[in-house]
């Protein structure tokens, strides 16, 4: 079965855009945290797939979706850490209630 | 550098300590010390008059330097001279200034001026000023003055003048406002300093005309050889028709005017009088106001040689201040202010001198110059003998005004005594000093100007008139009621009475002519026996006239009064000059020029600042939502501009 480049292509942009809506509208930190990632496995679908059909003999996309999944997961700890912080010190994570540096 | 630079540093240290620590020394210990240090500084003075007039030789920097030149002329010695502010460039390289001291017969002469009255004033203050307020201020603002006016005389450039010549002003606005908690002396000293500075500032541009074109400041170069310096380098320009270094040179005499209290700036001095009574005695009788003529003979040359028609006009000037002070001083009743138009009327007496002198050192021809310097000498010595006089009277009844004295003369000896030496000097008696130097006065006067003779000779009677009517007021006419009964004044008192009284009687018997000449050659002056005559008989008439209305008290003074009623009414008041001051800065500086331009200032300058400040805010007000720290809303910004420039990469 031989899946056509379009679909992989269509699935990253529509996992994209439903990352950039989540981040824009969702107001729970945890959420927004899960919109970045879903942008991040946008841009890894497009990486593997790119290196798949253009250049099947190198490796650099393959490298650099590991790399990005690296990235990601470190990322996702510092922010999960800060966001049990900032739940301990507002006793919610609703982004616009963090405001304390304002002004 | 050597002893001499003692002259100031003697009494700008004092200043130093007495000003700084004088609070804790005590004011009998601040006395001491500044009276110490002026004594010093006085036998210093001495012994550089004495070696420079007698011995024709003055040791400097080690070696003995002749006082005379070749051919019997005073010669100019300058003990230092160091630069003070460099501000040469390849453009100007002569422009730096100098601070130094020369030694010539006027700059020896005013030495030993200065530091006699001031040593007198020192020693006097300590009885007069004994327990007031302030005493180690007054002391230390005292060292100040005589460094600035010893630092004047030696100077050795017209910007080292200058310099000094700013420092005696600060010092006597010090001085006149020392009672600071009455307001009618903080009014007098800011009247004085500010007329005086305004007339510094015609000295200023003066000097930086003739500066500008004859590139020195140094009075040798500018004086030496005729001028010739400023007739090679300004002769024959003009400025909208009149000679540019006669322009200068006007200026420059304003600047003097200011501070010797020539008509039109004579209003300063009557008020300088709230200041204490010694200070007015040694800054606004004998030094500080004589330094307008000490300038002016300091660049006699270049007036007499480039600029005749400016001598003519100071003479002209001097004449009708001393006849127009004459005036008003018969008819002032405050004892301080009679002596304060008295010595304006002097002043200009030696304005006189200078402005009808010629040059040449014979009889006859540079006798102004002579007479001006000496006059200066005598009236310095007998005018601080009359204003401590005055002091010691007011130190004995608390109150500057006639109608509180009478009679005085068994309660106050010393003083009466003193006085009258004094009334007689000034008056012109022989042989108190006052006779010589004014006849002297007289004769370059007739010689030159019958006008001006004249208005001199009758002002001479009108001096006698005045003083003598102050003599008798204090002295004699009728006992008033005395909140206490008179007392002599302490020593420390009337021992500077006696020294200056002294002075007073022998100052006539120096021979001045061959000390100080335009020329600086010395030559023997002969009376002339009919102007003598005159000038003798016109005084005795003016006393004469005040014995008869002022011995005893009698209805004459107001008989007179009553027929000159309103040009009395006038001199009493002044003849208004003072209203008129007001009226040009009241009226129409501050309220017509004034009213325009803080108007201009108001509406057009800050409006321009205030739209600008207005649109700015305006223009944040609605822009200020932008930032409204929602980070969503940045990323949606963010990401709907990325959409636009791939749409428009795209499809365009």
């Amino acid at each position: 079965m031989n899946v056509p480049v379009e679909f992989y292509l269509v699935l990253s942009t529509l996992l994209f855009f439903i990352g950039v809506y989540g981040f824009i509208v969702r107001k729970n930190l945890i959420g927004i945290l899960m919109s970045i990632e879903l942008i991040l496995n946008a841009v890894n679908i497009n990486f593997v797939v790119f290196n798949r059909f253009l250049f099947p003999e190198k490796l650099e996309g393959y490298m650099y979706g590991l790399f990005v999944i690296i990235v990601a997961a470190a990322e996702t700890a510092v922010a999960i850490a800060i966001i049990i912080n900032v739940y301990r010190n507002m006793k919610n994570i609703d982004v616009d209630s963090i405001k304390e540096l304002k002004n | 550098m050597d002893y001499t630079v003692l002259l100031l540093a003697i009494p700008f240290l004092m200043f130093l300590l007495l000003g700084l620590v004088g609070q804790k020394l005590g004011p009998k210990m601040a006395g001491i010390l500044g009276t110490a240090g002026l004594s010093v500084v006085t036998v210093l003075a001495y012994y550089v008059a004495y070696s420079y007039f007698l011995n024709k030789g003055l040791t400097l920097n080690g070696v003995l330097e002749s006082a005379v030149n070749g051919d019997g002329s005073w010669k100019a010695l300058t003990s230092f001279n160091f630069t003070w502010l460099d501000l040469s460039n390849a453009n100007r390289p002569d422009l730096r200034i100098e601070i130094g001291m020369l030694f010539d017969p006027i700059s020896v002469m005013m030495l030993v001026v200065i530091t006699t009255v001031s040593l007198m004033v020192h020693i006097y203050s300590i009885g007069y000023m004994h327990g007031e307020e302030g005493f180690e201020r007054y002391y230390s603002i005292l060292s100040l003055f005589s460094f600035a006016m010893l630092g004047l005389v030696v100077a050795t450039n017209i910007f080292q003048m200058y310099i000094f010549w700013e420092l005696v002003g600060v010092s006597s606005f010090l001085l006149i406002g020392f009672y600071y908690k009455k307001p009618s002396a903080v009014k007098a000293a800011k009247k004085a300093f500010i007329v005086t500075r305004f007339a510094d500032m015609f000295f200023l541009v003066g000097i930086l005309i003739l500066s500008y074109y004859t590139k020195t400041f140094s009075f040798e170069q500018i004086n030496g050889d005729h001028a010739a310096l400023v007739h090679t380098t300004m002769g024959g320009l003009t400025f909208m028709g009149c000679s540019v270094t006669a322009i200068a040179l006007t200026l420059i005499f304003l600047g003097g005017a200011g501070k010797s209290a020539m008509f039109p700036f004579q209003i300063w001095l009557p008020d300088a009088m709230e200041g204490p009574t010694p200070s007015s005695a040694l800054i606004h009788a004998a030094t500080m106001v004589v330094a307008g003529v000490y300038l002016v003979a300091r660049l006699f040359p270049v007036y007499f040689f480039e600029a005749t028609s400016v001598l003519t006009f100071i003479a002209y000037v001097g004449a009708f201040t001393s006849l127009f002070a004459a005036l008003i001083a018969c008819t002032q009743t405050d004892i301080k202010r009679v002596l304060a138009f008295s010595t304006i009327s002097q002043i200009a007496y030696m304005m006189v001198a200078l402005g009808v002198s010629g040059y040449a050192s014979a009889h006859e021809a540079g006798l102004g110059f002579t007479a001006s310097m000496w006059h200066l000498f005598t009236h310095a010595m007998f005018k601080a003998l009359l204003f401590m006089c005055a002091g010691a009277i007011i130190h004995a009844v608390h109150s500057n005004e006639m109608d509180d004295m009478g009679n005085m003369r068994k309660y106050l000896p010393i003083t009466h005594w003193t006085f009258l030496i004094a009334c007689f000097a000034i008056a012109g008696i022989p042989p108190f000093s006052g006779f010589f130097s004014k006849d002297e006065i007289l004769t370059a006067a007739f010689e030159s100007n019958m006008i001006i003779y004249v208005c001199q000779a009758f002002v001479a009677g009108l001096t006698a008139f005045y003083m003598f009517r102050l003599y008798f007021r204090i002295f004699w006419y009728n006992e008033p009621t005395f909140h206490h009964t008179p007392h002599e004044a302490p020593k420390s008192m009337t021992i500077p009475l006696i020294v200056l009284a002294a002075f007073t009687c022998v100052g006539g018997f120096i021979p001045f002519s061959e000390f100080i000449t335009a020329e600086s050659i010395g030559y023997e002056i002969e009376m002339n026996t009919t102007i003598a005559t005159i000038s003798v008989v016109v005084a005795l008439i003016g006393i004469a006239i005040a014995t008869f209305m002022y011995k005893k008290q009698n209805e004459w003074p107001d008989k007179v009064t009553a027929i000159f009623k309103n040009f009395y009414v006038w001199a009493y008041h002044r003849f208004y000059i003072d209203e008129v001051y007001l009226f040009i800065t009241n009226k129409i500086i501050f309220g017509i020029i004034c009213t325009f331009i803080a108007w201009f200032d108001r509406h057009i300058i800050d409006g321009f600042m205030n739209l600008l400040a207005w649109t700015t805010n305006l223009v944040s007000d609605e822009t200020k939502e932008v930032q409204s720290g929602s980070v969503q809303q940045y990323a949606w910004v963010f990401i709907m501009g990325v959409v636009t420039i791939v749409a428009l990469a795209l499809y365009l």
